[in-house]
């Protein structure tokens, strides 16, 4: 593949595999705007039946965690176990939770 | 189901020609597209237009079984010789008509496709830059084309022959998504660059000559326009010319005048360009019809 694809910006796709579930990332593509990036994720990601209904995002929007950040961000929750609700007894009426 | 309430065999053949030489022409681009997005959409297209001449082909090859079961021996068409499957093929399927001897085992003069759609993909070989392919080409021809199918499917979901109301309705679908594609496009590249407005402006000019041909009707299609199993295509000229002006508009391309060419492919006079598509596509059906994959 050519040059201009490098050139155009790219956005991340989100997909609604079916009426009353979230959007779900699937990947990302590049596009010139919205409207294209939108048609192209119609082409890419929903070709096969995945969707009823697409979001995208311009990736340069999103603000992520740094991989440097890690071990600031997520090891401190590695030890507090008692942060799962694993302690409690469940009374047997409310079944499965 | 009766003759009567199947459109001519000629017409079928038609419309099913029409989706798999441009299938076959669009799919030219599989793995050369300019970006990746859009050589997945142009393969999609093609599918769509591939899945839609099975559809017809197999109605089709249905209508000349029944008509040689109800015949008998003493059965033949008035272009029997274009449509018996020949050699191989007819041994394999007894002799019957099927979407692939339909598809394989015709001759180009037997092929009943708009020329506009057998056209290479460049308006002429300097201009496309030693590939072959010019998208401005691809992207005009594929809006032209759906721009007037998406009309026609509309109109044809209502035919009297049920089976093609049924293709019709799940073709107008795919019709308007490709209008919407090569819609795009087309604005796109005719309101880009000084260069992509130059080379679609040269796309318009060579291809919207070729158009005319869709409004011309042959016997049988008034006929069959008659009995409510066509749909009348010159009903459908001023929407199609009010979508073309107002694309062109927006795409800041002027549309040229008309000469008089009439090109005649649907009568079964092609270019030589057609020759070539179908050798590429028949050949392999032809040297191995036993072959599966």
């Amino acid at each position: 593949m050519s040059d201009p694809g490098n050139e155009w910006p790219l956005w991340e796709i989100f997909v609604r595999s079916k009426q009353g579930l979230e959007h779900k990332h699937c990947g990302s593509l590049h596009a010139v705007d919205a409207q294209q990036a939108l048609q192209m994720a119609r082409d890419v990601y929903t070709r096969r039946q995945e969707g009823v209904s697409i979001w995208v995002v311009a990736s340069a929007q999103i603000t992520a965690s740094l991989p440097d950040d890690k071990a600031e961000f997520f090891d401190p929750a590695g030890d507090k176990i008692y942060r799962h609700p694993t302690f409690y007894d469940i009374p047997d009426e409310v079944g499965h939770m | 189901m009766t003759a009567a309430n199947s459109a001519p065999l000629d017409y079928l053949l038609h419309l099913a020609d029409n989706a798999l030489v441009l299938g076959q022409r669009n799919a030219q681009w599989c793995a050369h597209g300019p970006v990746l997005e859009e050589d997945i959409a142009l393969a999609n297209i093609s599918l769509d237009l591939i899945g839609q001449a099975r559809l017809l082909y197999q109605h089709a090859a249905s209508v000349i079984n029944n008509a040689r079961k109800l015949a008998g021996e003493a059965f033949a068409l008035p272009l029997e010789g274009a449509f018996a499957p020949r050699g191989n093929a007819a041994a394999l399927t007894g002799g019957d008509a099927t979407e692939d001897s339909l598809a394989y085992f015709r001759g180009p003069t037997e092929f009943r496709n708009f020329t506009l759609l057998e056209l290479p993909h460049h308006a002429s070989p300097a201009a496309a830059s030693g590939t072959g392919r010019d998208y401005a080409i691809t992207i005009v021809r594929n809006f032209l084309y759906s721009a007037f199918m998406q009309r026609l499917w509309d109109a044809l979901q209502a035919s009297t022959d049920s089976q093609l109301a049924a293709i019709a309705t799940r073709s107008f679908k795919e019709a308007r998504y490709h209008v919407r594609h090569s819609r795009d496009w087309l604005v796109r590249l005719g309101d880009g660059t000084d260069h992509s407005h130059a080379r679609t402006q040269t796309a318009v000019n060579t291809l919207l000559p070729y158009t005319e041909e869709f409004w011309t009707v042959s016997d049988q299609e008034v006929a069959a326009i008659a009995d409510g199993t066509a749909a009348d295509p010159r009903t459908l000229r001023l929407s199609w010319d009010r979508d073309v002006d107002d694309a062109l508009a927006e795409a800041t391309l002027s549309r040229p005048g008309h000469d008089g060419f009439l090109p005649r492919g649907k009568h079964g006079l092609h270019s030589e360009h057609l020759t070539d598509l179908l050798a590429d596509m028949q050949s392999l059906a032809r040297q191995h019809p036993d072959a599966t994959w």
